[in-house]
């Protein structure tokens, strides 16, 4: 298998703050890999330098082989290939959800109209949410816009895709119909890289599981390993504090 | 939900409308409409009295409310207004683009942006400052006397592009407002897509922002109306003008009092209208199919 990312010696810091110390990390194609840690411990901040939201202070990120932390790379070429997720679904409020889905395959991908909608409508059907193509995001529930957000990910047939606490908004009776859409991308081979609270989840979905710890990789491995035969002292705190609030 | 809530925010209009005449829900509803109407003819019964019992009052209306005078004056004035319009039309669609765009050079990113930024806000800073019967008396007089060849010698160009400076100055920062009340996470969004930022600006960032800053859009909208009158200072005989000569002839003021009729008449259908595109605006945001 090849890599789809592969990150070496990542910082990042805000004003004093160092987020990001010296983050390793390599995605195969086709492999899922979940981020757990606690709040704070960086994982959103590594998702959005990955998509470049964020500048990186040193290191460097390498996506199906391209590095897209050099001089004079073309961002928005490289943002086209990677889809993100975000925990509060960022959804356009004055669009339908079809001009949702479309307005980038159509802006940045210089689809026709026809072409972009036809493929959205596809996207939508195979999620479930066809009878929405109408609809305002306002007028949806919180499950329905993070799957319309993902599906708006999708639309752009991106390499891979970040998932930065997806659920982590939702009430929890909608928390399932988000995970089975990401389930489904698993199973369909799609490279993925999860930042996730959903432990659960993340020991069924996961190929490989990253243990954040203040800025560092601090451990990572299969599922069952890391959930279930912590060798860090870190890493099981952190689960015994997970446990505790009855989430694994 | 997000939706949900909101829309539970959002009181009914019927509730609303409430709220002005006082609490006239259910039960007390007859009972609160007899008070409200009681005092509001209470109210403006003592108004009156204390106006027409004033020791001047005979002079006062014989001066400003004279019905002969207003009919003999009225066709004029109006007609006069029509200019008032015609220059607010132009100038309101001038300053629309001028002001986005101002706004928009304003709220460019990046450190090769600064000296823009900078004349940018120079430039709001000093027609906003400077009092908008200056900037009409030093250009409608100035730029004229000038006699430059292919400068235009109207009062009414010079008062237009008055208006449009002073106004584009601060109708941007009602536009920077609206920008800056769109969430940096919507750009986010838009930007991760692969969009530029021009692309993102124009279709994610702008179209919220616009809506956002209506009301207040109108707000100087109806300040631009009214200044117009202002430009009747330069000479061009435009309602406020007319209602001079009209006054200085006849020793009667009826005809300011038919001037601000007019322009009252003017901006509450404006008013109305900017209601009813924010009400739909809301409609819209919430429907739930094609």
């Amino acid at each position: 298998m090849s890599d789809a990312l592969v990150i070496e010696g990542l910082h990042k810091s805000f004003g004093p703050l160092e987020v990001l110390r010296g983050i390793d990390l390599a995605v195969a194609d086709h492999e899922v890999v979940c981020l757990i840690g606690a709040s704070g411990s960086g994982k959103s901040t590594l998702l959005r330098c990955i998509n470049l939201l964020e500048p990186i202070d040193a290191g460097r990120i390498v996506v199906e082989g391209t590095e897209i932390t050099g001089r004079g790379v073309n961002v928005n070429r490289i943002r086209r290939n990677i889809g993100i997720v975000f925990q509060a679904y960022n959804l356009f409020p004055h669009m339908s959800v079809l001009k949702n889905v479309t307005l980038a395959p159509r802006l940045a991908l210089g689809l026709s109209s026809g072409e972009a909608s036809a493929r959205a409508l596809e996207l939508l059907q195979r999620f479930g949410l066809e009878d929405k193509a109408g609809n305002y995001p306002d007028s949806l529930s919180g499950g329905q816009q993070q799957r319309v957000a993902i599906v708006r990910a999708l639309a752009m047939q991106p390499d891979l895709i970040l998932l930065d606490e997806v659920t982590s908004a939702l009430d929890p009776e909608l928390v399932a119909e988000v995970l089975e859409v990401i389930r489904e991308l698993a199973a369909a081979g799609m490279t993925m890289l999860i930042a996730t609270h959903e432990m659960s989840f993340a020991r069924d979905i996961a190929d490989r599981i990253c243990f954040l710890d203040a800025g560092v990789i601090l451990e990572q491995g299969p599922p069952e390993q890391i959930l279930s035969a912590p060798r860090e002292q870190r890493t099981q705190q952190f689960l015994q504090r997970i446990i505790e609030a009855g989430r694994l | 939900m997000a939706g949900e809530s909101r829309r539970r925010s959002d009181p009914p209009l019927d509730e609303r409308r409430s709220r002005i005449l006082g609490s006239l829900r259910s039960g007390a509803a007859g009972r609160g409409a007899l008070i409200a109407t009681f005092s509001t003819l209470v109210f403006f019964t003592l108004l009156v009295l204390l106006v027409t019992h004033a020791p001047g009052w005979p002079e006062v209306r014989s001066t400003f409310l004279d019905w002969g005078q207003f009919k003999d004056s009225f066709p004029d004035i109006a007609k006069a207004f029509l200019l008032n319009v015609k220059i607010f039309c132009i100038a309101e669609v001038l300053i629309l683009i001028f002001a986005l765009v101002l706004a928009i050079v304003r709220s460019l990113p990046g450190p090769a942006a600064f000296p823009l930024r900078m004349v940018a806000i120079a430039y709001a800073d000093f027609f906003r400052g400077v009092p908008t019967i200056l900037v009409i008396a030093t250009l409608g007089f100035g730029a004229p006397a000038l006699q430059l060849q292919g400068v235009p010698l109207s009062v009414t160009f010079w008062g237009i592009v008055s208006l449009v400076l002073v106004y584009t100055a601060y109708v941007s920062e009602v536009y920077r407002a609206g920008i800056e009340s769109v969430h940096g996470s919507q750009a986010a969004a838009a930007r991760s897509l692969g969009l530029t930022h021009w692309q993102s600006l124009r279709t994610v960032v702008l179209p919220q922002a616009v809506r956002r800053v209506i009301p207040p859009l109108l707000n100087d909208f109806i300040g631009l109306q009214k200044d117009t009158a202002l430009v009747g200072f330069l000479g061009a005989v435009e309602a406020f003008k007319q209602s001079q000569i009209d006054a200085a002839a006849t020793f009667n003021y009826t005809s300011f009092v038919a001037a601000a009729l007019l322009f009252v008449a003017l901006t509450i259908p404006l008013a109305r209208f900017t209601d009813w595109l924010v009400a739909r605006d809301r409609r819209r945001r919430q429907a739930t199919g094609t």
